[in-house]
């Protein structure tokens, strides 16, 4: 970015569990605590923390459990799992201005066993703040979880590209064989087939339940220093090669609906050109990418906006086995959030160091660039790593 | 006076029923399974039977045929009152006067007198009379219990299809100076589209500033009420608060030239699909609020 880039040194996690049993906020020390041990750093170490505006862990809250002391940086990125990269250029960016030297980016939640997010909220209308009448116009329809926002822009995109189900459904039945081989995935062991999927329940047509990604308790860290520095630490380092963070024309929290075209993710183009631009790299440059995947059908257009593939062509990309291991793009080797976990993003950027490391159990081959990617559908981060 | 107090008076007049042999003898079977159904564990009531236990002596049993008794002069009053629509009853009062303790074999008889009938009275459950009577109970010729006894036959209020409040609708918008001119446009019966006073940009959602030129002089057109079908989502799972599922919700497209967000109804929803033409209805959710909903054009 700079003349001085940033890495991420460390990553940690606690297990991805249904109900962790656990407070958000043990959580998110726990996971503060493994990436700093995975980085070789002690908590006196930390002068910035950044998290998302959703998290329920305050900064302060976190440093007072792992015993950091002086911050001289803290920052939230809003717009749900759109913050997820988008944490890791705040702290970047600290590094590079010299705000402060280490950062610790975290997301911790009870998400499955505490505040659902799929659950409909009636109060999510309610307040007449720019989100609450922007929600005021589709919350009294009835339109009110993520499923459904995301489901209108799926059959538009169904419509116009010819896509049907089974295209959503290869994304599910690819990231449930990569979970099947993570013994950290939720579904370690439990892949899924074409017929599951077509087999499982409508949640909001035309998504089937196995379009959604799963709900998880759990909490990731990620230790952010200058490259310089973390190439003395313990790890190699995930150097951040690109990171961006992208808002549209027209630009709504989930329902993008009144702009020109509801095919695209114009907020995910603003990322990636971006990305591309300032990493000097191109598509054909990244071994492998972390899409996020909360639901089916914006993977296919997140190929299409990052230019991996053509308008309308992901579905056939896919087909041809194109983000599977081995295939021409490996896409989430860790299974994505519909396999292994949904923390909002952060799991995924964890995989991406790993993948930098060559330390994942799904491993692909000779891996310098990552591609990773935040919450779609939302204003949106994404990060380029490199070896 | 009407034919109904008419007749009550003749039944005050007629005094004390005859002597009704009652149902059962005092029996200590009868006390024991009382005793326990009650939970009362007085000792004394392994000789004498509890004074409350008077009514149950005369009792018919659920099997009314099987106990016959002689019509008495209260009869033909109750029956009055039922045939003249006074077909509701509640008791009201129930009092009790105890002489002395019975005892397992003695047998009893009772006689009854209507002591009053108010006049009609207007009550929550509708109007009605209050008939009073006292019913006296004898072992041989000697009183040993007294009751008074009241109750209510009254007319059943009909259930009038009355201009009640409905349930608060739960998914209410946020409404503010930006945007309640949409909301009383659809109160109105009108769909509104704000557009922009001095260039005259229509917009919806709409906002304080145009964003072509700035200007905050806001004014809006009637839609024509006519749209298409731009996408749209079958909602199934999870429920949602005020809404029978599966219910559509669709982004329709207005020949104005704007989108806006609203449910299809009184169509199946495996016959909805983009590009079907639709109208504008209103559709009340409470007594607050109106949604515009759409409907297919050809019906």
């Amino acid at each position: 970015m700079s003349g001085v880039p940033a890495a991420i040194a460390g990553i940690g996690a606690t297990e991805f569990s249904k109900e962790s049993g656990r407070s958000e906020l043990r959580l998110a020390a726990e996971s503060v605590f493994a990436a700093l041990d995975d980085a070789g750093l002690a908590p006196s170490d930390v002068d910035g923390l950044v998290t998302y505006t959703q998290d329920a862990n305050q900064e302060i809250a976190v440093a007072r459990e792992v015993g950091i002391g002086d911050l001289t940086f803290f920052s939230r990125v809003h717009y749900g799992g759109g913050a997820a990269c988008g944490t890791v250029m705040h702290a970047a960016m600290a590094v590079e201005t010299g705000a402060a030297s280490t950062v610790v980016c975290y997301r911790a939640f009870n998400e499955r066993s505490g505040r659902r997010f799929g659950i409909p909220d009636a109060r999510l209308g309610g307040d007449p703040s720019s989100q609450g009448l922007e929600m005021s116009w589709h919350v009294p329809y009835g339109l009110m979880t993520p499923a459904a926002w995301v489901a209108m822009f799926a059959r538009r995109y169904m419509h116009v590209y010819g896509a049907t189900s089974e295209d959503f459904g290869r994304v599910a039945v690819a990231m449930r064989r990569h979970a099947a081989t993570n013994p950290a995935a939720w579904f370690h062991g439990r892949p899924i087939t074409l017929d599951d999927h077509q087999a499982s329940k409508w949640i909001v047509e035309p998504l089937h339940l196995l379009d959604c990604c799963q709900e998880s308790d759990g909490a990731v860290a990620l230790v952010v220093t200058s490259a310089e520095r973390a190439r003395d630490l313990r790890r190699s380092p995930a150097v951040i090669a690109a990171a961006a963070q992208g808002s549209g024309s027209g630009q709504m929290m989930m329902t993008s609906y009144y702009r020109d075209d509801m095919t695209g993710l114009p907020e995910m183009g603003v990322v990636g050109r971006r990305l591309w631009e300032r990493s000097g790299l191109t598509p054909a440059d990244i071994q492998t990418a972390i899409l996020y995947d909360h639901f089916t059908p914006f993977v296919l257009t997140q190929l299409e906006e990052l230019g991996f593939c053509g308008r309308g062509e992901a579905k056939d990309f896919i087909a041809g086995g194109g983000i599977e291991l081995g295939g021409r793009l490996p896409v989430n080797p860790h299974g994505g959030q519909l396999g292994e976990a949904y923390i909002h993003g952060m799991n995924g950027i964890a995989e991406a160091v790993r993948q930098i490391r060559g330390t994942s159990v799904n491993q692909v081959a000779d891996v310098a660039n990552v591609l990773v990617t935040a919450g779609t559908g939302v204003p949106t981060s994404g990060l380029i790593l490199t070896t | 006076m009407t034919d109904l107090e008419t007749l009550a008076k003749q039944v005050v007049g007629a005094g004390e029923s005859p002597r009704m042999r009652a149902s059962e003898a005092v029996s200590g079977p009868l006390i024991r399974q009382w005793t326990q159904a009650m939970g009362d564990k007085n000792p004394k009531y392994q000789d004498l039977a509890p004074p409350a236990m008077i009514q149950v002596w005369s009792m018919p049993g659920a099997d009314r045929t099987a106990f016959q008794r002689d019509r008495i002069p209260l009869d033909d009053l109750l029956d009055a009152l039922t045939e003249s629509g006074y077909t509701g009853v509640v008791a009201t009062n129930c009092e009790h006067t105890y002489h002395r303790y019975l005892r397992p074999g003695e047998e009893l008889t009772s006689t009854t007198r209507l002591t009053e009938m108010s006049g009609l009275k207007r009550t929550a459950l509708g109007e009605g009379y209050f008939v009073t009577w006292a019913v006296t109970w004898y072992a041989e010729d000697e009183p040993v219990a007294e009751m008074e006894f009241r109750l209510l036959k009254f007319r059943p209020r009909e259930d009038k299809p009355q201009p009640e409040k409905r349930k608060p609708y739960p998914l209410k918008p946020a409404v503010n100076q930006d945007t309640e001119f949409f909301w009383d446009g659809v109160r109105a019966g009108e769909l509104r589209i704000q557009k922009c006073g001095d260039c005259g940009e229509l917009r919806h959602p709409p906002g304080p500033i145009c964003p072509a030129c700035r200007s905050a002089n806001r004014t809006h057109v009637v839609a024509s009420g006519l749209g298409e079908v731009y996408s749209f989502v079958v909602h199934h799972n999870p429920p949602v608060p005020g809404r029978e599922t599966p219910f559509v919700v669709a982004v329709v497209e207005l020949p104005e030239g704007v989108r806006i967000v609203g449910n299809v109804v009184d169509c199946p929803p495996s016959e909805v699909g983009i590009g079907m033409p639709l109208r504008v209805i209103y559709r009340p959710m409470d007594d607050e609020l109106t949604l515009p909903v759409w409907v297919p054009l050809e019906p």
